[in-house]
């Protein structure tokens, strides 16, 4: 498909106003295994997105994505923004401009390993990746329903002893409850799927 | 004379951040290059890479900056600003895997006596458990 102004637009409108609306959430599964503020920080991180749309979605898609990620960088103030923003940033520098279906997965995977390298973490860990990696899978399967491969990662984190953040301070007691970043990335799948899908 | 290593502490708090930057002046008085930032860019708990670069240029030091770091967040935002420094400067700071307080203290300590920035921080992490 084509990535012209008006999907890049509807994309990162669609990204930020679902993060934005599940902030509540995101911050009550935080305050279980964190310090509370994961929503609060998407939420601010996000807002700062929106104000930019114009100077985001003018951009080719690469450039946009980049721009986001930076924007996510600067405006969240936990580990959560260089988490994200590494994730949209290398997808960014990882995809051409006009990039086919096998070019996005290809620049997701190498997305992921930049958030494996900036978090140092990788699977299991109960993290975002537990949903990113998993989704990967789902994509080179060709699997059709991607939202719901990523719902149902983000559930799987709810039995995982935390090993990074904040959340692994509670050690064993961390289990039961659904990671808030990994929750973040079914949300944002869900929003980006949801964009692409509306004509 | 040889510039001193430069000393960042970042917290997710302002006021510990101050608080370890004023024990590091009692230590040391201007001998070394400091730095503090804290609080997210609301101003809330939390870190700020904006403010972490900032923190890092005031404490700019041709030796070298070592960054002391509570907890994760901090760690990895400080890790992001370094990476986005100029590149002639971004192979010259490090994050130091150390107590904030004690780790700011001990390593100006090391730093104002000319060692270099490995030196700096290796004496830091002798601390670490």
């Amino acid at each position: 498909m084509e990535f012209d102004e008006p999907v890049r637009r509807r994309l990162v409108r669609a990204v930020a106003e679902a993060v934005i609306a599940h902030a509540e959430e995101l911050t009550a599964l935080d305050q279980a295994v964190g310090d509370g503020d994961h929503g609060l920080n998407m939420k601010r991180g996000f807002e700062a997105v929106l104000a930019d749309l114009d100077k985001i979605a003018v951009q080719p898609l690469p450039k946009a994505l980049h721009a986001l990620g930076m924007t996510l960088v600067m405006k969240v103030g936990g580990a959560s923004g260089p988490l994200f923003g590494t994730l949209f940033m290398q997808f960014g520098k990882s995809l051409p401009d006009h990039p086919t279906k096998a070019d996005a997965i290809a620049a997701f995977a190498a997305a992921i390993d930049a958030v494996k390298a900036r978090g140092k973490s990788d699977i299991g860990a109960k993290t975002m990746l537990d949903v990113l990696v998993p989704l990967l899978a789902a994509a080179n399967a060709g699997q059709a329903d991607l939202p719901a491969a990523a719902d149902a990662a983000a559930e799987a984190t709810a039995p995982m002893k935390a090993l990074r953040g904040r959340a692994s301070f509670l050690g064993e007691r961390s289990i039961g409850h659904v990671d808030p970043g990994a929750r973040s990335c079914a949300i944002i799948v869900r929003a980006v799927c949801g964009a692409l899908a509306t004509p | 004379m040889t510039a001193n290593v430069g000393i960042v502490i970042v917290s997710h708090s302002p006021d510990v951040a101050r608080g370890a930057s004023d024990m590091v002046r009692q230590m040391v008085g201007d001998e070394v290059p400091l730095a503090w930032c804290g609080g997210n860019p609301d101003g809330g708990l939390g870190t700020d890479v904006a403010d972490i670069m900032a923190a890092i240029d005031r404490a700019w030091s041709e030796a070298g900056v070592a960054i002391l770091v509570d907890l994760g967040g901090a760690e990895t935002n400080s890790e992001m600003a370094i990476e986005l420094l100029d590149e002639a400067r971004r192979g010259r700071v490090v994050v130091c895997n150390a107590p904030v307080v004690e780790g700011a203290v001990v390593a100006a300590t090391e730093a104002s006596g000319g060692s270099t920035l490995e030196q700096v921080c290796a004496t830091a992490r002798e601390l670490s458990p």
